[in-house]
């Protein structure tokens, strides 16, 4: 049917002529309002640093976002993998000193970090997704690594208090953060990620958020400097 | 809608036909934006039905998974499990009695795959995290202990219990089915049940490896006792019903079997991941006294 219509403008051009007394001529003039959108969407032109600050922009908007958990979209409707990259290495840089004389006694090292945090939200995801949840792969990703933010502070935090010596007190200062950042990003979590599920399969899917953020809490507790 | 009125007609038209041939089933027509394959109208998705009209129809022994092992929706078949009904399983886990079958009684032709693959995960975790602790408060007063993490027994933990979780039932479904033959299948358990079964077995040493960081040797081989008698009579009871139509000598091997492997799984990872302290700390006391006598 289409395709039809398609072809009667061209069915017709056997039968035109131009004459040589009609002069053909005219003015073609395209409306402003499409190179205004073109503008828009084409941003080579501009300053790389312009660029730059977007994405980094973006990305604390995110974070102030994961610090503040209210039940918005913003995280869910532009995702953005810069954030748990820029997370999950900074995480694993930080527990990095820990391998005492690089023997496999030691911490997990940077590959171990690395794949149990991408891994982990990967299976958390497709986890999420099989029980019939309407996030989107990357979407979830996104939320998953954003809400790393607490316990990678509260690393830093560790790292700080292991400065003054590793005996009782500093141990029960760091369980103390450790078990607030903890919290704090499974309840973040959940809060962006309860809402795309079936009702009566919410805490199927909480349980591997609580287990993964527990096993990163677990390594960042067990974090030992080296001697 | 997003279909255009000419493709509705023709999916209603498919689902009557469908409807015709099987009256019973329960018809879903997802239209959500995530679904990747998009080529059926009409997808016939077996959900729970706690009325057991499931069963009749099962002869075949588990649900039948829609589309081909290449669609997501295959997979999603296996996840078809509500809170409720996963909590229900795990309390059946850990509580056998005599005479209910686990998959007759609890999985009720719904095995799912959620329980055994989080049982595991969660397992492996609790014994290396329960290793390690036990294993810095044996040695708490050894001053010549520097703590570590010792994350390496969480590569080894995974392997050894994924290995069992899943080799286990291929090999006991394996050789079920081939004694079986081809005339008794209704008797049989399908691969999933069987992983199914396992899998949730498992569960009771979840609590056991955190209760075995209480550094007491009688009360963790009091622990992984029990543990052993609940689980393995699990087991038991849920293949017992299946193997004893068979030879004598074949039935009980199968059921020794069962239980051994079970057991060697248990013992090993006591032994490997708590290790006690073989290194008494008592020359700490003895060396002051020494040293005091060379000093002065």
């Amino acid at each position: 049917m289409a395709a039809a219509e398609s072809s009667r403008p061209f069915s017709g051009l056997s039968d035109v002529s131009i004459s040589e007394d009609i002069p053909v001529e005219g003015d073609i003039s395209v409306p402003i309002d499409s190179s205004r959108k073109d503008d828009d969407f084409s941003t080579l032109d501009e300053p790389v640093k312009e660029t730059i600050l977007r994405d980094l922009r973006a990305v604390g908007k995110k974070f102030i976002h994961v610090l503040y958990p209210k039940r918005s979209s913003a995280l869910l409707r532009d995702w953005d993998l810069w954030g748990p990259l820029l997370l999950c290495v900074t995480l694993a840089l930080l527990l990095q000193g820990g391998a005492a004389d690089n023997d496999d006694q030691g911490g997990p090292q940077f590959a171990e970090v690395f794949v149990i945090i991408w891994f982990g939200s990967i299976i958390i995801t497709l986890n999420s997704k099989l029980l019939g949840g309407t996030i989107s792969f990357f979407q979830s990703l996104c939320v998953l690594g954003y809400c790393i933010l607490p316990l990678t502070a509260a690393m830093a935090v560790c790292r700080i208090v292991l400065l003054s010596g590793s005996g009782k007190v500093s141990f029960a200062v760091r369980l103390v953060v450790v078990t607030a950042s903890f919290g704090w990003s499974t309840f973040a979590s959940t809060a962006f990620l309860t809402g795309s599920q079936p009702p009566n399969r919410k805490a199927l899917v909480v349980y591997p958020v609580f287990l993964f953020y527990f096993v990163i809490g677990w390594m960042i507790l067990t974090f030992s400097p080296p001697q | 809608m997003a279909s255009p009125n000419d493709l509705q007609f023709q999916e209603f038209q498919e689902a009557a036909e469908l409807l015709s041939a099987d009256p019973g089933a329960s018809t879903l027509s997802m239209s959500s934006s995530n679904n990747p394959a998009q080529g059926e109208d009409v997808k016939l998705n077996l959900s729970e039905d706690e009325e057991g009209e499931e069963e009749s129809s099962e002869l075949l022994g588990a649900p039948k998974p829609s589309g081909g092992f290449w669609t997501f929706e295959y997979y999603q078949s296996f996840f078809n499990v509500d809170t409720v009904q996963v909590l229900d399983r795990v309390k059946g886990s850990v509580m056998p009695l005599p005479g209910r079958n686990f998959i007759k009684h609890t999985l009720r032709s719904n095995p799912d795959l959620y329980g055994p693959f989080w049982i595991c995960v969660t397992l492996v975790f609790s014994v290396a995290i329960g290793g390690n602790v036990s294993t810095f408060l044996s040695e708490m007063g050894n001053p010549a202990f520097h703590y570590r993490p010792q994350f390496h027994k969480v590569t080894i933990a995974t392997v050894v219990i994924f290995l069992y979780a899943w080799l286990v039932p291929i090999g006991l479904w394996g050789f079920l089915t081939w004694r079986q033959g081809a005339e008794r299948q209704i008797g049989g358990y399908s691969f999933l049940e069987t992983v199914c079964v396992y899998g949730y077995s498992l569960f009771v040493y979840i609590p056991t490896s955190v209760l075995w960081i209480i550094p007491f040797e009688w009360l963790r081989w009091t622990l992984i006792l029990v543990a052993m008698v609940i689980s393995g009579s699990v087991l038991v009871l849920t293949f017992w019903p299946v193997v004893c139509d068979d030879s004598k000598v074949t039935a009980v091997a199968t059921v020794v079997t069962i239980v051994v492997l079970h057991t060697l799984l248990a013992i090993g990872c006591k032994l490997y991941f708590f290790q006690t302290a073989v290194h008494v700390p008592t020359p700490v006391t003895a060396s002051p006294p020494i040293a005091l006598t060379t000093h002065s």
